[in-house]
């Protein structure tokens, strides 16, 4: 562990080191003696290492991980020591004369079978940890994620709660903006609330190219393939907020579809479902009555932003010709039909939205046909369920 | 024509005048050097595309570009590196260095020599052509995974199919040409244990490229009848999957990772022993070892892919035996080593390339082991961990190995010498940004910053900062060494036929500048044995 903070130690060093070159001219080093003191203090944010997690799986991990990192250490100390010992003291300036010596089948018989045997010794513990990671048969719930350019839905299958989880506002906002949020792109609209100490099994596929699910603290990580399902599990150990990201490029915004987990007590977890059944039940019931055009509009704009600006941009201006503008849009101003028809099952490159809610889709459809200068009819929730 | 015939006299048979030389060259030093320069350009466009990539990540936010126009770079980054630069700067050293080195006058082959040079402007044209397409170039990462290469993809993914296709044409073409020139054009007296390394793991670079590249040509024509002729060979909805795209690709990319550092591992294998002054240690291990790399470059592929729902079994064979490469690359290792233990060194320029290649190609070795590790590969898996690691054995191996190659064989290239003080500044410029650049993204890694995105969580800003200021100055090392081999060729100071004390080779019994055609009289017996490495 010496060894280790010694690395940190320098890699700070040389961090304040690099930051400490461009300011320079302006700072006294008294100040610049301040400023690495601090950084030291606050090292634990700069992340060197991979952390241990909250799973069993995750420590497994961690601790191949620690293991085989100290077997190349240790390799490359003799290796490299050998190496540089004889470039020190090996050379024509000190009055070196080479030997000639050029085979010895001992030595390369030893140097093939000792790296057979520390291999083998690693690949022990690898593969007990590789078995365990892959049985998913000790479940005790199931959830289903679904990768969306560039989303990620979420269905509690036995609970009936399904929903999409996109990235945050306030750091979609600040993109171009010098001040950044706290949790900068790691922050959701929604975060998937699981419950702790639970076995729980990950069902991960994709609706359009292949996403990544990854929650690194538990030792996560499973592409979500089109039209195939991935399994993967996790029982949590402790309560709190874990983040990830998509781990495979899946296209324009994969940088921008963050994961973020709250991981609450089972009597909390109970409390969450009951409340996203009540709202799914309020939401069902609001999607047969008839709204007003203003009220559509304005949940519309909301539903725009979160799903449809990615491409097509907030001011519905498009990126021509990959991702076509909203405004003037032949079908944005055409019949609702076509419209609806579009959005609820993609075209091209443009993936469904079929999992939006009759409401949702609804508000956003009227949005598009009525923002940007567009003026078109108004949709309502009943016309998307009758298109579906 | 008439003119062409005239300069051809039966004693003097040397290079016709201007640009026409070039174009209609059949001479293995004329097609080299065609070769060599257009690596090198392509190496200064794909770094040009580099520092877009690191300008972005200089901070967080989105400052310089759309994340779209950053997708583009990476793709383009990637594709230009591997096929536009590392490959064909590798075959012209194959053709500059192979024939003097087994006593041929030429390339077996000419004619198609030339052939497969020309093809690669038009191809890198094509493929860069695609920036300016409506739509923008191929923005799904140099690996093209279906279906964002297929259904996802902008129109001009049909034209990087077609520059895939001619790059594929001309390198098999390349190898079948190494393969026949090394096998028929060897000196009669040279048995195949009598070669030197580098044309040992070229010869066994060509099979792997003549097994490799036509699987990659299956690859992108199964992605143009996806894309245009309605078949669905990756889409589940037709009855298809995108993880047999994966199968397909790594079936071809895992060779192709070795295609692009066994011919490094010859051109160690030649500078070593040279500035050690003692013979190379272990050469028939040496080729055995070479050949046991390329046999499991062949089945490894899928340990690219442990986390695309392979079954257990698969994850466990295929772990084992990416472990297992370890071995062979290790005895490699062991080898050059013991090649300098109780030697008489000295370091000069290609030296220095030389012993930091093996330092810094071992540190991605060790990367690569822990990334052969399955269960742990889930956490390094599309990380930087990933990218540091393949950017260790490429740039400071592939790329490093080539830079050694340049400065070792120049002479001979030229018949003049560069400047050596100068070649020093730059090796330690180089060495020192390469690592500023390259080492901090395993710590980016390891802390969970993805590969391939264009902005990130405050977290990782510190070390994306260093990394982009060490790949600045990384980037400007090369306008120092384009101007110590343009110094050379033009102002060097003469070179002697073997300018370096301890070489061998029957390349330094040629005059100090290689005269046009190499042997035209097979060298012999004797010669062969005493200019041998293993003597």
């Amino acid at each position: 562990m010496i060894a280790l903070n010694f690395l940190i130690s320098l890699a700070v060093y040389a961090n304040d080191c690099f930051y400490l070159g461009g300011y320079m001219s302006k700072l006294s080093s008294v100040v610049a003696l301040s400023i690495a003191l601090i950084s030291t203090a606050v090292f634990s944010e700069y992340g060197l290492n991979m952390t241990e997690g909250v799973t069993s799986v995750s420590r497994d991990i961690y601790s191949l991980h620690m293991m085989v990192f100290w077997v190349c250490v240790v390799i490359a100390i003799i290796v490299f020591g050998a190496m540089f010992y004889s470039v020190f003291a090996h050379r024509k300036s000190k009055g070196a004369v080479a030997a000639q010596f050029h085979e010895s089948t001992k030595a390369e018989i030893l140097w093939t079978l000792i790296p057979v045997v520390i291999l083998v010794a690693m690949a022990i513990p690898a593969s007990k940890t590789l078995i365990n990671l892959e049985d998913t048969s000790k479940a005790e719930m199931t959830i289903k994620i679904t990768g969306h350019q560039w989303k990620w839905q979420y269905d509690y299958p036995k609970e009936g709660i399904s929903f999409i989880s996109n990235l945050a506002k306030t750091s979609k906002n600040s993109l171009r903006t010098d001040l950044k949020p706290q949790h900068y792109l790691l922050e959701v609209d929604k975060r998937v609330v699981l419950p702790v100490d639970t076995s729980i099994r990950f069902l991960i596929t994709s609706n359009d190219v292949i996403h990544n699910w990854w929650i690194p603290a538990f030792g996560v990580k499973q592409d979500a393939n089109p039209g195939f399902i991935n399994d993967a599990w996790a029982k949590i150990d402790e309560i709190g907020t874990y983040r990830g990201q998509c781990a495979e490029l899946c296209g324009k915004d994969h940088g921008f579809m963050p994961i973020v987990v709250d991981v609450v007590s089972k009597a909390d977890y109970a409390k969450w479902v009951a409340k996203e059944q009540a709202s799914a039940a309020a939401a069902a019931d609001s999607a047969t009555k008839t709204w007003l055009k203003s009220d559509l509009m304005a949940k519309g704009k909301d539903v725009y932003e979160a799903n449809c600006a990615g491409c097509h941009k907030i001011d519905g201006s498009g990126i021509p010709p990959i991702f076509p503008a909203m405004k003037n849009s032949v079908i944005a101003n055409g019949p609702a039909v076509e419209h609806m028809k579009i959005v609820l099952h993609g075209k091209g490159g443009m993936p469904t939205f079929k999992m939006l809610g009759d409401a949702d889709l609804a508000s956003v459809i009227t949005y598009e046909r009525n923002a940007f200068g567009n003026t078109a009819s108004v949709v309502q929730p009943s016309d998307v369920k009758s298109a579906r | 024509m008439t003119t062409a015939t005239a300069s051809h006299d039966e004693h003097h048979h040397g290079p016709e005048k201007g640009l026409m030389r070039w174009v209609k060259t059949t001479n293995h030093k004329d097609i080299g050097t065609l070769y060599l320069w257009f690596a090198f350009i392509m190496l200064l466009i794909g770094g040009a595309l580099a520092m877009g990539i690191r300008m972005e990540l200089l901070q967080p936010g989105l400052q310089l570009m759309d994340p779209h126009f950053f997708n583009q770079l990476t793709t383009m980054h990637g594709l230009i590196m591997v096929f536009g630069a590392i490959m064909p700067a590798f075959v012209g050293l194959g053709n500059w260095l192979i024939p003097m080195m087994v006593g041929a006058p030429d390339m077996a082959l000419p004619r198609m020599n030339n052939w497969s040079f020309w093809i690669l402007p038009f191809a890198g044209g094509i493929l860069l052509s695609t920036f300016f397409m409506e739509g923008g170039a191929p923005a799904f990462g140099w690996t093209f995974y279906a279906p964002l290469s297929t259904t996802f993809a902008p129109d001009s993914t049909d034209f990087f199919i077609f520059a895939v296709h001619l790059l594929g044409f001309s390198s098999i073409m390349g190898a079948i040409n190494i393969i026949a020139t090394v096998l028929n054009m060897r000196a009669p007296d040279m048995k195949l244990m009598d070669m030197p390394l580098f044309v040992w793991t070229w010869l066994i670079t060509s099979f792997l490229l003549i097994g490799a590249m036509p699987v990659l040509a299956g690859a992108v024509t199964m992605m143009l009848t996806d894309r245009n002729f309605g078949t669905a060979f990756f889409d589940a909805t037709g009855g298809g999957d995108p993880v047999m795209f994966q199968h397909i690709f790594w079936f071809f990319g895992h060779p192709e990772v070795y295609i692009m550092i066994l011919p490094a591992f010859g051109v160690v294998s030649h500078i070593i022993p040279t500035f050690a002054r003692k013979p190379l240690f272990g050469y028939s291990s040496m080729v055995y070892a070479t050949a046991s790399i390329a046999f499991l470059s062949y089945i490894v592929w899928a340990h690219h892919m442990f986390l695309t729902g392979m079954p257990v079994a698969g994850e466990l064979y295929f772990m084992y035996a990416t472990m297992l490469i370890a071995v062979p690359t290790g005895v490699k290792v062991f080898n050059w080593i013991s090649t300098m233990w109780r030697g008489s060194m000295t370091f000069e320029t290609p030296m220095l390339w030389a012993i930091s290649f093996v330092f810094l190609f071992t540190i991605g070795g060790f990367s690569g082991l822990m990334l052969g590790v399955a269960p742990a590969d889930i956490q390094y898996h599309d990380t930087y961990f990933v990218v540091a690691h393949f950017h260790y054995v490429l740039v400071t191996g592939a790329l490093w190995s080539i830079i050694a190659a340049t400065f070792y064989w120049l002479p001979k290239w030229t018949g003049k010498m560069y400047n050596e003080s100068l070649a020093k500044i730059h090796f330690w410029w180089a060495i020192i940004s390469v690592n500023v650049l390259f080492f901090p993204q395993h710590f980016l890694g390891l802390a969970g910053m993805p590969r391939r995105i264009p902005d990130y969580s405050l977290q990782f800003a510190d070390f994306n900062m260093i990394s982009s200021i060490g790949g600045f100055a990384f980037g400007a090392s090369f306008i120092l060494f384009t101007y110590i081999v343009v110094d050379c060729i033009r102002n060097g100071k003469p070179a002697i036929a073997r300018p370096w004390e301890g070489a061998k080779g029957l390349e330094w019994t040629l005059a100090p500048k290689a005269q046009y055609h190499s042997f035209n009289i097979p060298p012999s017996k004797e010669l062969i044995k005493s200019e041998s490495q293993h003597s």
